[in-house]
């Protein structure tokens, strides 16, 4: 094997750096999945009778529906009735500052090189930590309060703003919408729901830090934001995982409402445990995330660096429903040893003058699979509607492979679509040109990486993209030397 | 400071260096001429540390170490400077963040810090004027859709942002028009100093009247021929190569 060829390969079996477990005591439900169980979660969680019903009627739909198998994946039957559906950290006193949180937590957090405090005194990002189902800590709530903006835990939000939780929820991704929609809708524990009043800027980053603790424990989060007329708001999830041999079940649901001028730009990196470089373990990634720019002049960003998870499912989509509304979506997907990644968008045209934009880049390496699915969907009403694809896939060696799938249908004939696609390896020539320049083949694969997904990069806020970055060369980067 | 001794080395089990013998001292440059196909290339990809290439005999040292012991990245942290024939393209990376880089991981292998922002801006600027770059490029991709000009004259820019104690220059000047020719070989001299030494590969004497040669070899068939000074360039280029061919029967 000559040097490059090593150095690919070392690069593309690097261990997980940030398997580590947390070991905080935790409360939880038996396992499996019965109406018992929903019923558990739901006065756990002291919710509101219609809560209970909602949850009720998914879990009916869901029992009837058949698993989805369209997509470019593989991977063993999951067991449902194998998986523990509510774990919260045992009940606290309320906490008053950072010191009171639990030191193994902030522990765990330091090792992420994502240290609170420094986040709170530093950056001014509200962090809305979600540690296995349950949210242990909401900052800078209040200062958020003074404008009039929610920003909290999902269940909170229950609490305290039924009647905007009752009225938005599900309204983007109905209990109908898919399989794993409709399992979420039936036993979400917690997540986080954001609210921006009319007119309101929210002046700084939201974020949530995600982790999935429990061994076992699916994953039900359930995120809900919304933007009121000329409001404007960027929120951001991240999230890594401790290294576990048993699969992990994680089901997201996530609805943005965008309203008349409205603005949400919606920025995830996501890290979760990918399973060793044979193939054990790893998360199991099921998300649906929709946006709905509902109102005129709307515009919704869609922003993911996907780095993590053994299977990634995964369509964060726009429906453009304003007249002149605007949809993006900028997408880095990394796949390395046995990673199954299938993920794109769905831009759905059908107010006048709407505009779409994709750019996805995949990377893969090792034995991964990488494959982009979009489909850009142009309605009969949707006059002069605008898209523009780019699709691009970089292959790091060459056992691993990458798939484009574009669909397109197009009802109105005033509509313009554009899509672009490149596939590229990164070349021996490449890597030797920066190995004479004295650049080691580790830094010149990341190098050569980052260039590529450059442009994606450029709409990550400034302090996620430091720490995608950090991610990339983490995921790629091996033992080089 | 090199010292090339009874080289072999080859590709895909074919020989193409075939026992060559070159010496260079601090302060010295030496033009390399020779037939298309004799392996001109090959010797400053083998020197570079190209590793298709397979060293089949003999032994190189640079700056008192084992040459061939030593990786690409080692070699250039060394002081070992390739400008390539064809430089090649990466896209969405900067040039100004490649040479950025690849300077401050010379400074690590040589233990220095990295440059200060302020001070690397300095030596770009300066460097940019010595070969007289367009500022553009410095933020364009690496050699992404630059004329085949621009990529020669941005492989001497970044060797001058290195400084190298030996560059070596396989055909810079193929393919540069004639101001352009005379600003790659000002850049050169400007860089010449009686600590460094250049090797250049060229077809043309043309160069030559620029970068003045101490030495000029024949690489043919593998092995260096016959050597002399400037003067053979031009008996070169008066009579071509069959002469000394025939002179080697
Ligand atoms: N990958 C390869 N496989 C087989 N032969 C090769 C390979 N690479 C180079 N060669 C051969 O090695 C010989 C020397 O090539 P090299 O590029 O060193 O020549 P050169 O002297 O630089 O020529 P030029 O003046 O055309 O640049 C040529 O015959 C070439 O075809
Ligand atoms: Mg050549």
């Amino acid at each position: 094997m000559s040097d490059s060829e090593k150095a690919i390969k070392d690069a593309t079996t690097g261990e997980y750096k940030y398997g580590f477990v947390t070991d905080v005591e935790s409360d939880k439900a038996p396992k499996g999945l019965t109406e018992d169980t929903i019923r558990l979660i739901s006065s756990k969680k002291n919710e509101p009778e219609w809560l209970l019903e909602f949850r009720l009627k998914a879990f009916k739909l869901w029992k009837e529906m058949p698993l989805p198998t369209w997509a470019h994946i593989h991977y063993p039957e999951i067991n449902f009735q194998e998986i523990v559906y509510y774990s919260a950290p045992k009940p606290k006193k309320v906490l008053n500052s950072l010191d009171e949180v639990d030191p193994e937590v902030l522990k765990t957090f330091n090792k992420l090189g994502i240290p609170l405090e420094e986040q709170k005194l530093l950056s001014g990002v509200a962090v809305d930590i979600v540690m296995d189902s349950v949210s242990v800590k909401t900052t800078y709530k209040e200062k958020l309060m003074e404008l009039g903006i929610i920003f909290g835990s999902f269940s909170d939000a229950v609490q305290h703003h039924p009647e905007l939780v009752k009225k938005y929820l599900g309204s983007v991704v109905p209990m109908t919408d898919n399989y794993y929609a409709a399992l979420n809708s039936a036993v979400f524990t917690d997540g986080s729901f954001c609210y921006i009043p009319k007119g309101v800027r929210c002046p700084m980053e939201l974020s949530t830090y995600f982790r999935i603790n429990e061994a076992n424990t699916g994953q039900f989060e359930r995120t809900l934001i919304v933007a009121e007329d000329s409001s404007y708001v960027s929120y951001l999830e991240g999230c890594t995982a401790p290294q576990r041999d048993e699969n992990q079940l994680h089901a997201a649901v996530v609805e943005l409402i965008a309203l008349d001028n409205a603005e949400i730009k919606y920025s995830t990196v996501q890290n979760w445990y990918p399973g060793d470089s044979k193939g054990r373990g790893g998360i199991y990634n099921f998300v649906t995330k929709r946006g709905i720019c509902a109102g005129v002049n709307s515009k919704i960003s869609w922003t993911q660096v996907e780095t993590g998870s053994a299977i990634t499912w995964k369509y964060p989509s726009c429906i453009l429903k304003g007249d002149n509304s605007v949809g993006e979506f900028y997408s880095v997907a990394v796949t390395n040893n046995f990673q199954q990644a299938d993920t794109g968008t769905k831009m759905i045209h059908i107010g006048k003058n709407t505009k779409s934009t994709i750019i996805s880049k995949g990377i893969s390496a090792g034995k991964s699979n990488n494959s982009y699915r979009g489909l850009v969907k142009i309605n009969k009403g949707a006059e002069k509607a605008r898209n523009f694809s780019q699709c691009d896939s970089l292959l790091l060696g060459d056992k691993c492979g990458a798939h484009t799938y574009p669909y397109i249908e197009c009802n109105n004939k005033s509509a313009k679509i554009e899509h672009e696609a490149t596939t590229s390896k990164i070349g021996e020539d490449q890597l030797f040109y920066c190995n004479q320049r004295g650049i080691k083949t580790e830094k010149a694969i990341s190098l050569i990486v980052n260039g590529f997904c450059k442009n994606v990069m450029d709409n990550l806020p400034m302090e996620f993209a430091v720490e995608a970055k950090k991610l990339l060369e983490i995921s790629l980067e091996g033992s080089v030397g | 400071m090199l010292k090339i001794k009874g080289l072999k080395a080859s590709i895909n089990g074919k020989a193409i260096l075939k026992g060559l013998n070159l010496e260079v001292k601090p302060g010295e440059v030496h033009a390399i001429m020779g037939p298309n196909g004799s392996g001109k290339s090959t010797l400053a990809s083998v020197l570079a540390g190209k590793e298709e290439y397979e060293v089949t005999g003999g032994s190189v040292t640079f700056r008192g170490k084992d040459l061939l012991d030593l990786s690409p990245e080692a070699r250039a942290g060394e002081g070992l400077f390739m400008a390539f024939q064809y430089p090649v393209e990466i896209p969405g990376v900067s040039n100004i963040n490649f040479i950025k880089t690849a300077v401050n991981e010379v400074r690590e292998y040589n233990k220095m810090p990295p440059l200060e922002t302020k001070e690397f801006m300095k030596l770009l600027k300066d460097k940019q004027a010595l070969v007289e770059l367009d500022g553009k490029l410095a933020n364009r991709s690496l050699n992404e859709g630059f004329s085949g000009g621009e990529k020669k004259r941005n492989e001497i820019f970044q060797m001058a942002m290195l400084n190298p104690v030996l560059g070596i220059l396989d055909e810079t000047d193929s393919g540069l028009d004639i101001d352009a020719l005379r600003i790659v070989a000002n850049g050169v001299n400007q860089l010449k100093n009686k600590n460094n030494a250049f090797v250049v590969i060229t077809h043309y004497q043309r160069l030559l009247d620029y970068i003045v040669p101490d030495f000029v070899h024949v690489l043919y068939d593998g092995k260096i021929v016959k050597t002399g000074d400037k003067k053979l360039a031009l008996e070169l280029e008066k009579k071509g190569y069959d002469w000394i061919t025939k002179e080697l029967v």
